[in-house]
């Protein structure tokens, strides 16, 4: 067989204008490693990578160039932002994010973005370039042991030596980047794996004999849950990213319905379920909203949808629903149990179990209960929400300016967060009809994230509005990225919350550490003036009256816009859980 | 309660999964006691014996982390009472030490330890075992000047009649139902 396909591979010599089609998949066609990286991307079906060249990456760098009408590559302006770029690309799509970068410090660079996706379950797939196979483990120029770097924080990984194995290996990785619980995967190839010719014929992976994606359901468990369920006065849903992740959300919806189970999210479940649902009871967590935090100690059933009870989510866990009897489903087997003990652990796809348990489950609407929520909201929203978002008097506050953003977008667009006490705000007032609409990150809490994800995201969904919510911290740390948004001319709004402050550290240094506020205080530069440098149409707003009208200005102008708005220098975010306390000690002021 | 486990991790044959598995430890602070490695009956497959003296909970979550590992397609966790187990352990004395014969005798008929080779300079003991009893022997062959010693890691075989290949015939079972 094999001698077959090269024997007719050396007949075939128009490998340089051959595209992906099924005809290669039987032929085989002699070509170099570098262009099977090129034609295993595109037989995946990926059509945009976000990169940086250097030298052990050169050879699929001249591939690339070669095949730019098919693949569009995006330069970066830093490694790092090229892996964020992926993360936000692959979080609106739904697809795999490709990322690309050299040896060395190059594949260094890419480390805090694949951490992030690893904890946050975003599927992306990293090549990096490495050193030739004969100078591995010589300390030679950029070389770095990549592999041994990212093994915590991989899905899966792999060094090609032998160019031979790339079709194969690029196959598993992003069958394994995509299926179960997704995650970043990366391949690391060696200089002269790029050089070298192989017979290049790609077959996707449908199966890693080791590897079980999707569990095998226990039906006694999904009866066993539907039982406490019917039996529950005071159920309580929570939901996380897994619903998304899952392609679940009608499924989902179907199921709270049904048995009239109010619902809150993890800050990555949001989006999952639209804002104005009845039963969408808000935001879980530390700056969560006050009525599903309180209440997780009061419901009799919690039943956890594809999250993984996060400690910004239960406080301190030792009191945290110790009333109630909990059901867990997820599909990674390691979350069930483990920081909080289910009743009744269901491993499984949420898209195949939450069916199942609707069947099962009865009719109900649970009217009382959900006063509960609806009474709490009240009190928050009478000492908190209205100050925070219709704000009379005094600086802008963030909560007035993200209201603004999601009334004039009508929660269509995608909304892209940095990380910290605006993205709290941005997760708490961003209404959401559509699904995979809030990119954040989540788990890693990665400062920087947001501007590289937005110009990703936006690559993912060229015909919707995406708005970048970063802080003046945040911004800062990947701030070159506007040199990409240059080059690309994507059609980003980026709005920087300014308010010259580290702000969550300095609202803890406030509450906590008797407000010496050691190293939080920024001097920032001209960020209008930086905006135009990179030529982006940008404005600085510091009084409320211009506010929705300059918010409208950005929202129209056709091409990428920076609008700097001065905010409220020491304005804390509310309500709050202080670490240590239990959900239920959720502090409004 | 920490006890001692004993974990089975059965993996692929591919470099840098010894990585995989210790850092899964390591992350939580605990000690692997110790490590083997080996082919097993079934075809290209790894068996990984470790020892950790860790609570139940712990031990579980650890396992199911290793589990996530692509390459590893089970891991099991065991205690004493589950398995049997054995040890093997060397040691080298000076040849002098044969003029003690008689009691050098009596102490390896006792322990069933036996003479492994005879070198011009030295002769090596053999003895195979649980920890405590080739420790027992260690203490007992110290007044003879023990040159060297070296214990292996624990290989350990579980009680049930259960087997490997049948539960991968399982896992390959269930994929096919869940493919459809």
């Amino acid at each position: 067989m094999k001698e077959a396909v090269i024997s007719k591979a050396v007949l075939s010599d128009n490998s340089e204008d051959s595209n992906f089609t099924e005809t290669d998949k039987d032929i085989g066609i002699r070509i170099t490693g570098s262009e099977a990286v090129v034609k295993s991307l595109l037989a995946e079906g990926v059509n945009t990578i976000f990169g940086y060249p250097g030298g052990a990456i050169m050879p699929v760098y001249d591939e690339l160039y070669k095949y730019q009408d098919q693949l569009h590559h995006v330069l970066t302006r830093h490694e790092q932002g090229a892996v964020h770029a992926a993360q936000g690309y692959a979080r609106v799509s739904g697809k795999v994010g490709v990322c690309i970068a050299t040896s060395g410090p190059g594949a260094t660079n890419l480390i805090t973005g694949i951490a992030d996706a690893y904890i946050d379950s975003t599927p992306i797939v990293c090549i990096t370039g490495q050193v030739g196979s004969h100078l591995l483990g010589t300390d030679a120029f950029q070389e770095t042991d990549v592999i041994g770097i990212t093994m915590p924080i991989t899905k899966w990984n792999i060094q090609i030596t032998q160019s031979e194995d790339i079709p194969v290996v690029f196959a598993k990785a992003f069958y394994i980047a995509k299926s179960g619980r997704p995650g970043p995967v990366l391949i690391d190839i060696t200089k002269d794996a790029q050089f070298n010719e192989l017979d290049f014929e790609y077959k996707k992976c449908t199966n890693i004999r080791s590897y079980i994606p999707i569990p095998v359901m226990k039906m006694s468990r999904i009866e066993e849950a539907a039982k406490i369920i019917n039996n529950a006065e005071k159920p309580f849903v929570l939901f996380g990213q897994g619903v998304i992740l899952g392609k679940a959300e009608e499924e989902f919806k179907q199921f709270i319905e049904k048995g009239g189970l109010p619902a809150a999210w993890t800050i990555l479940g949001l989006s999952a379920l639209e804002s104005s649902h009845p039963l969408n009871m808000g935001m879980l967590g530390m700056h969560g909203n006050y009525a599903p935090n309180k209440l997780t100690n009061e419901c009799d059933v919690l039943i956890a949808v594809g999250m993984r009870f996060d400690d910004r989510v239960t406080g301190d866990v030792s009191r945290y629903a110790k009333q109630a009897k909990i059901i867990h489903i997820d599909i990674d087997k390691a979350e069930i149990n483990k920081i909080v003990k289910a009743t009744i652990g269901i491993h499984a796809d949420v898209k195949d179990a939450l069916p199942m348990l609707t069947n099962l489950i009865d009719k109900k609407t649970h009217t009382k209960w959900i006063e509960e929520f609806y009474k709490l909201q009240q009190i928050e929203d009478e000492k908190i929400i209205q100050n925070d978002i219709f704000p009379t008097q005094g600086e802008i506050t963030m909560g007035e300016v993200i209201h603004i953003i999601s009334e004039k977008t009508e929660g269509n667009a995608v909304i892209v967060s940095d990380v910290g006490q605006h993205q709290m705000i941005t997760c708490r007032y961003t209404k959401f009809k559509q699904s995979k609409s809030n990119i954040t990150s989540g788990g890693l809490g990665t400062m920087g994230f947001g501007l590289p994800a937005a110009y990703g995201a936006k690559l993912a969904a060229p015909d919707r509005t995406v708005v970048a919510i970063i802080g003046d911290g945040g911004f800062q740390m990947t701030i070159q990225e506007l040199g990409t948004i240059l080059q690309t001319k994507v059609n980003l709004k980026i709005v920087v919350l300014n308010n010259n402050f580290l702000g969550m550290v300095r609202q803890w240094q406030e509450m906590f550490f008797d407000k010496r506020y050691a190293f939080t205080v920024m001097d920032n530069p001209d960020f209008v003036a930086i905006g135009h440098g990179y030529g982006i149409k940008s404005k600085k707003i510091e009084t409320r009256d211009d506010l929705s009208m300059d918010i409208q200005e950005m929202l129209d102008y056709d091409g990428a816009y920076l609008l700097e708005v001065i905010v409220g220098k020491e304005d804390n975010v509310f309500p709050m859980i202080p670490t240590g306390s239990s959900v239920a000690e959720i502090r409004l002021d | 309660m920490k006890e001692q486990f004993t974990i089975s991790v059965f993996t692929e044959n591919r470099i840098g999964i010894l990585s995989h598995i210790s850092i899964i430890f390591t992350r939580r602070h605990i000690n692997i006691e110790s490590i083997t490695a080996s082919k097993t009956e079934a075809q290209d497959i790894y068996r990984y014996t470790i020892v950790v003296t860790e609570t139940r909970d712990m031990v579980r979550k650890v396992v199911r982390q290793i589990e996530k590992q692509i390459e590893v397609f089970q891991a099991y966790y065991h205690t004493l009472d589950e398995i049997i187990y054995q040890e093997i352990a060397l040691y080298k004395l000076p040849i002098k030490v044969i003029k003690k014969g008689a009691e050098l005798e009596k102490i390896m008929r006792q322990h069933h330890a036996r003479i492994l080779s005879v070198e011009e300079e030295f002769l090596i003991v053999e003895k195979s075992g649980h920890k405590e009893e080739t420790q027992e022997l260690l203490e007992q062959l110290e007044p003879f000047g023990v040159i060297e010693f070296v214990r292996s890691g624990r290989v350990a075989i579980i009680k049930s009649m259960w087997r490997f290949n049948e539960s991968l015939h399982e896992m390959e079972k269930h994929k096919q139902e869940t493919l459809v």
